[in-house]
């Protein structure tokens, strides 16, 4: 992934630190930084353009978060562009440990890593990681379904202390 | 800490796509990319309605959401798809969406027939996604960037289709009694005519040629037969029946009367109100 490093360009810090205000409406525990949806600042003759990446194609979260990061970053310049860009696919392992923690913290698990290939299809199904309870840490947990109230989620069940919980896809 | 004066107006615009220069390409390749984009999202979009359809009235809960998450999949793809064709044409995204005649859509024949039941829908379903599989794995190292990179993520999104669709039919098919038959039955009316997803497409070879799909439509309905055969025949379900896809299998020469039912739904509120913005 391209990390959002801390440039030594003070005002890309500074812009850098002020999307950690904006967040994502669907899961608004985790900024669109820690989400790993930003994927590229550049600032110049007064202007700022950012390249966000969507989770998901269908997410109509990313045209919210769009605009929130728009309208945030008006305070650094008068104009600022947010366009979205499929450069290179967002997957879960662009959340950060920051991220990761604050989704536990919020009752969601967060994504595990990839399993296996995930290219091959057909004869060689991949099988969905297990859940690790967001509660109480266990892996004694069973999916319920792949398919969660938004795009990005599945819905567990944990067995040992018997807490239904959502699990950001492994993507 | 904004004040009101400072913010410019300036309204939102679609998703960008990846920036390329659409006249850089040869214009007999422009079109042929632009003609496989249109059948990719017309594919999606259909389906993606169709699974709409299930919201509210699925055998259960849980798939009531899961259709719902297909269908919004499913959509956003067709969009991306629509788009990305519109950057090669000029032609807005949202026009080939919901003001084209129903006889210009160019969805594969698998789509046409209502959803019917819940074992034909996942049969059909399962059909869609294994054929779509390895239609998006022949565009994967496209030579066309934009198309690669936007191929690269629907993938990853596909992956929990199949698995869902591959769980269910598994379920269904090895339930002896009325669910097997009516895999069966759906199997044996679906399976010849899934064919229609790698009808030939006009330009085809220029594709091939030009290193944006890996190889004839032919030759990836094969290795489709071979998969899904194999798969079926773990599920002691019927192989798919040997033949080569149809010329016409997005042709017809009236449009069919289920997908005139389901256009007429689509393009409802953009036939009610010229130019609605959403």
């Amino acid at each position: 992934m391209v990390a959002p490093t801390i440039s030594p360009r003070p005002l890309e810090s500074a812009i850098w630190a002020a999307l950690h205000d904006v967040h994502d409406p669907e899961i608004p525990a985790i900024s669109v930084v820690d989400l790993g949806v930003v994927r590229r600042v550049e600032t110049g003759d007064g202007r700022i353009r950012v390249e966000l990446l969507p989770t998901f194609v269908g997410c109509p979260a990313i045209d919210v978060m769009r605009h929130d990061v728009e309208e945030r970053l008006l305070d650094f310049a008068d104009e600022v562009s947010v366009e979205i860009s499929f450069a290179e696919p967002w997957t879960t392992e662009r959340i950060t440990p920051a991220g990761r923690d604050a989704l536990r913290a919020a009752g969601f698990a967060p994504p595990q890593a990839a399993s296996g290939d995930n290219t091959r299809l057909l004869t060689v199904l991949p099988s969905l990681p297990v859940g690790e309870c967001p509660y109480c840490g266990s892996r004694n947990t069973t999916l319920e379904n792949a398919f969660g109230p938004t795009l990005c989620r599945s819905i567990y069940h944990c067995a040992n202390c018997s807490q239904p919980f959502e699990q950001f896809k492994e993507v | 800490m904004t004040t009101e004066s400072r913010r410019p107006t300036r309204q939102l615009i679609e998703p960008d796509l990846p920036a390329f220069d659409a006249s850089a390409l040869d214009p007999e390749l422009r079109a042929a990319i632009a003609e496989l984009l249109l059948t990719m999202a017309d594919d999606e979009f259909v389906i993606g309605f169709r699974d709409s359809e299930w919201t509210g009235i699925a055998p259960m809960l849980e798939e009531d959401v899961a259709f719902s998450s297909l269908a919004q999949d499913e959509i956003g793809h067709a969009r991306l798809f629509y788009e990305l064709r519109g950057a090669l044409t000029g032609e807005d995204p949202d026009r080939l969406a919901f003001h084209r005649q129903p006889s210009e859509y160019r969805h594969a024949r698998l789509l046409d027939a209502p959803r019917q039941g819940w074992a034909f829908t996942i049969t059909r379903r399962w059909l869609y996604d294994t054929a779509d599989s390895i239609r998006l794995a022949a565009l994967a190292n496209a030579s066309f960037a934009p198309l690669a990179e936007v191929v690269a993520k629907v993938r990853r999104e596909e992956r929990y289709h199949l698995m869902h669709l591959d769980a269910w039919l598994e379920r269904l098919g090895t339930h002896h009694g009325r669910p097997r038959g009516q895999v069966l039955t759906a199997l044996k009316q679906l399976a010849a005519v899934a064919l229609t997803v790698f009808a030939p497409l006009v330009g085809e070879q220029v594709l091939v040629d030009a290193g944006v799909l890996s190889a004839p439509m032919s030759q990836l309905a094969d290795r489709w037969r071979s998969d899904a055969t194999a798969r079926l025949c773990a599920l002691n379900l019927r192989p798919i029946p040997a033949g080569t896809p149809p010329t016409d299998g997005r042709d017809r020469p009236q449009p069919d009367e289920s997908f005139l039912w389901l256009w007429k739904e689509f393009t409802s509120v953009a036939r009610l109100e010229e130019g609605a913005q959403w």
